[in-house]
């Protein structure tokens, strides 16, 4: 699998204008034509990815997302969940950078092999960036009402982390 | 509900900072961020060109229109809104085999590509449309065989089996797929009901 996945880029690279140089194709104007698309692209995502990562920031350095995640330890504490991944789960969807720095906590203080630090190493990895997504794609398109796509989003995320919990309990403590 | 969203976080952090003493942090974080977001966005600019170029050359010589085909009838079910020959199955195609692969970097652009195909399709432009929906339950769900990110974290930690969290993983991210589709696939039958 991991072997595939080294693989995948190098042969893309490879065959994709291969096959159009065998059907006759510029393969190299059409190349630099489609890349002059990608530069129109950021331009118009960049002030959503600025909004977004602003938002998200000045939420995390004032304290506030940690007072938010104290406040709602002591739920997963009587859920039986490791309070460590609280945090955790709460700043998956908002940012991907902030989530992977307090998956990395969790993983070093409680170690990457204890029940804390794989569960939240499959939580990590077991979504994606809800917000950010949200935030780029509809905006790479000027979509502006976004109807029932956060609800959808979010919990999704949600189903994910109860799964990841009911996964790592059955895998790595035997049993649920 | 955006709207709200962003002012809440926005307006949470400044108050709190007032009231913790910590406007200067927040101060910092805001300037940062404007800083961080036009560097990621550099970043992304140079992938967007590289794959889109790589999509372009493909489109042209009819590799994509074969790729979309034979997965139409897979990808349709999804999107039952796309007629059967549209580019955007391939690009939707393209975005999901990234992802599996764990090459987020390569996921972005072909999903951004099928965000384009789709607005095409889209009669009011300002609003999404239920595929775009779809699209996006498919990229949130974050389903990946291979979490590059994580196993090098715990590689980095000293893990006895870095990789031992592959199985579980693709597990719980493809439950919570097969819940947000389902979720999904609720809501657009029941707003079309009305």
């Amino acid at each position: 699998m991991r072997a595939l996945s080294a693989y995948a880029i190098p042969l893309l690279l490879l065959v994709i204008p291969l096959y159009g140089l065998a059907k006759k194709q510029p393969v190299y104007e059409q190349f630099v034509a489609g890349a002059a698309e990608g530069i129109a692209m950021t331009v118009q995502i960049l002030p959503y990815l600025l909004a977004m990562l602003l938002s998200v920031a000045v939420f995390r350095a004032s304290g506030a997302f940690t007072a938010v995640a104290k406040v709602l330890a002591p739920l997963t504490e009587t859920l039986g969940v490791p309070t460590e991944v609280l945090p955790l789960a709460l700043m998956r969807p908002l940012s991907g950078s902030g989530a992977l720095a307090l998956s990395a906590d969790v993983i070093n203080e409680a170690g990457p092999d204890s029940f804390p630090g794989l569960l939240a190493s499959v939580m990590q990895g077991s979504t994606d960036t809800t917000f950010y997504i949200l935030a780029v794609y509809f905006g790479s398109v000027g979509v502006k009402r976004y109807r029932y796509a956060l609800p959808v989003g979010l919990s999704a995320d949600l189903m994910s982390f109860i799964a990841s919990y009911a996964v790592c309990r059955f895998f790595f403590s035997g049993g649920l | 509900m955006l709207n709200w969203l962003w002012f809440v976080l926005l307006a949470a952090g400044v108050l709190y900072g007032a009231a913790a003493g910590s406007l200067e942090a927040v101060t910092e974080a805001a300037l940062n961020a404007s800083g961080d977001a036009v560097r990621l966005a550099i970043e992304m600019c140079g992938l967007l060109c590289l794959w889109l170029g790589v999509l372009r050359v493909a489109e042209s010589s009819g590799l994509v229109d074969r790729l979309g085909r034979a997965l139409s009838p897979l990808v349709g079910l999804l999107f039952p809104d796309v007629p059967k020959t549209h580019p955007a199955f391939s690009a939707i195609v393209m975005n999901f085999s990234a992802n599996l692969l764990g090459l987020g970097n390569a996921a972005t652009p072909f999903g951004l590509k099928a965000m384009s195909y789709l607005q095409e399709l889209n009669r009011s432009k300002e609003d999404a449309t239920p595929a775009m929906i779809t699209l996006l339950a498919l990229n949130t769900s974050g389903v990946t065989f291979i979490p590059t990110l994580v196993i090098s974290l715990r590689m980095a930690a000293g893990s006895k089996d870095p990789a031992c969290i592959i199985g579980p993983t693709a597990l719980a991210s493809s439950l919570g797929l097969v819940f947000a589709l389902t979720l999904d696939a609720l809501i657009r039958r029941r707003q079309r009901g009305r």
